[in-house]
């Protein structure tokens, strides 16, 4: 098994309180699913949208990241999967694809000195 | 509340759930103090629990592990609140507490311990409550708790309930543990009145959880039910309006209730299924004929003699023998009655029984012989636990002084 990295992209915005508790229940219903299959290795946290960005060597400190709503990272698990493909494949369930988002699937890289 | 937080922090953080509640009882006196108590005080209570919970599960989710087979969803925020809010449902409650029972009905803790637990966790009663429950002292039940919480504190999963193998394989020790703690509040030591309703009524509520769970009613369960069923009926009778014990004999049966009775022969013919016959199914068939009888005098002793046979070969203790002599003695006479309770095997164990004596009493006042019959009404008196007994005792040695016969009194 290998570790991978699902970065959700994208957000729902202006949801009514019935569309957010089937919207949740929507995602918990594929985290258990993951859960149960043995997948999830880390759950991660959704992110809030907004934060600060702090770049350069000058290390400016700006609000944002003010990117395009489907670009924004909104959160992160880790998994565990057999490999690339099988990552991808499992991605297919989860519910930010249902808007208009992007599960983005990174394998986590092993540094070896 | 207790149950509730237990299955979220684990059965190895029970101090952890004890403390959330108790904080969230001492936010509501502050709180209530100057808002005034809120229109549904129980709600307000639970969420208080419930956000200091998720509180907890935030800031110590790396340094403690909590419920294990939760595990990973409690450390996400993708499913950490909505966990919690599905956990403290109405219907997870319910299911909570029939964990907790079966928790605290381990096979590893004595039956002592078990029934203390389950007072102490499941129904909010006091260390000292508890004791007067118990006639025990505050320290031996302090100690029990604790040494039975410590179980609890170094098992992760041990004493936890999770497979259907573990219900079936601990659901006698519950149902022992329902049935003792009913037994407490109907014959119960109290010394402050002979009849506890509220252990009563606390032992028929866990039973109506645990009859609603498809692995929890079986038919010793049912027989269970029907047997509280049908005492409990009674219980309305058992105390006379001057506040007086009063016999299954001298009880105003139109004080029974009816909707119990009812209830209690529904259970009874749903016990019947299977094959295995328990001491519940006895004892609420014995139940059972008292109830069907109208007066006193139209009670179906032949059966009830039957029934305790079955019984002391099932389930054989000087109690069960002494209730069955004085069966006997109703179907036969007082003398074949007498006989019954001079073979008593292990009758010594009898010795600090009071209602022994008083039956004693009872058959010798009935042959005739008065005198015999007050010096047992005496020392019942002496071993009396309660005033209502000492009255109870008091009168019949009066009426022996009066030659004035009247029923006899077992204890049914």
């Amino acid at each position: 098994m290998t570790e991978f990295t699902y970065l959700y992209r994208g957000r729902e915005t202006s949801q009514s309180p019935e569309q957010m508790q089937k919207t949740m229940e929507k995602w918990m219903a594929w985290f258990k699913e993951l859960g149960a299959s043995g997948h999830i290795k880390y759950p991660g946290h959704p992110l809030e949208h907004e934060g600060k960005v702090v770049q350069g060597t000058r290390k400016t400190v700006n609000d944002g990241p003010y990117a395009e709503a489907k670009d924004v990272v909104g959160g992160f698990t880790i998994i565990e999967a057999n490999d690339l493909a099988h990552a991808a494949e499992l991605a297919k369930g989860c519910p930010i694809l249902d808007v208009g988002g992007s599960v983005e699937v990174r394998p986590i890289q092993k540094i070896n000195m | 509340m207790v149950a509730v937080l237990t299955r979220i922090f684990g059965v190895h953080n029970l101090a952890l759930a004890e403390d959330v509640v108790q904080d969230a009882f001492c936010r509501a006196l502050e709180v209530w103090r100057f808002r005034g108590v809120p229109e549904n005080p129980s709600a307000w209570l639970m969420a208080t629990a419930k956000n200091r919970a998720l509180d907890i599960l935030r800031r110590q989710r790396t340094a403690r592990t909590f419920a294990p087979e939760l595990g990973w969803q409690l450390q996400s925020e993708w499913t950490l609140a909505p966990v919690v809010e599905e956990l403290f449902a109405p219907n997870a409650i319910e299911d909570d507490l029939l964990r907790m029972m079966f928790t605290c009905c381990h096979p590893r803790l004595p039956e002592e311990a078990q029934v203390a637990l389950v007072l102490h966790i499941l129904c909010g009663f006091s260390i000292g409550e508890i004791a007067s429950a118990f006639v025990s002292s505050r320290a031996a039940v302090e100690k029990r708790i604790t040494r039975a919480k410590k179980a609890f504190a170094a098992s992760k999963k041990l004493l936890d309930v999770t497979e259907s193998a573990d219900f079936a394989g601990r659901l006698p020790a519950v149902q022992r543990a329902l049935y003792l703690l009913f037994n407490e509040g109907y014959h119960g030591a109290s010394p402050e009145s002979a009849v506890r309703a509220e252990l009563c009524q606390e032992a028929m509520r866990l039973m109506a959880i645990l009859l609603d769970h498809p692995l929890g009613k079986t038919p010793a369960t049912y027989a269970l039910a029907a047997l509280m069923c049908l005492d409990a009926a009674r219980l309305p009778a058992r105390v006379d309006a001057s506040g007086n014990l009063s016999s299954l004999f001298e009880q105003d049966r139109s004080r029974w209730n009816r909707e119990l009775v009812a209830d209690g022969l529904k259970f009874l013919e749903l016990c019947a299924a299977g094959s295995e016959l328990t001491e519940y199914h006895v004892e609420a068939a014995i139940a059972s004929v008292h109830a069907r009888a109208a007066r006193a005098e139209d009670t179906d002793w032949k059966s009830i003699v039957a029934l305790y046979d079955t019984l002391m070969a099932i389930r054989p203790s000087p109690v069960v023998a002494l209730n069955r002599a004085i069966a006997v003695a109703q179907s036969e006479g007082p003398e074949r009655g007498l006989e019954e309770m001079r073979s008593i095997a292990g009758s010594d164990r009898l010795a600090r029984y009071p209602f022994y004596f008083a039956a004693l009493g009872e058959l010798e006042f009935r042959r005739g012989r008065a005198e015999a019959a007050r010096d047992h009404f005496r020392e019942a008196l002496a071993l009396a636990r309660s005033p209502m007994e000492r009255q109870f005792f008091g009168q019949r040695i009066s009426a022996c002084e009066r030659h004035d016969a009247q029923g006899m009194a077992p204890r049914h």
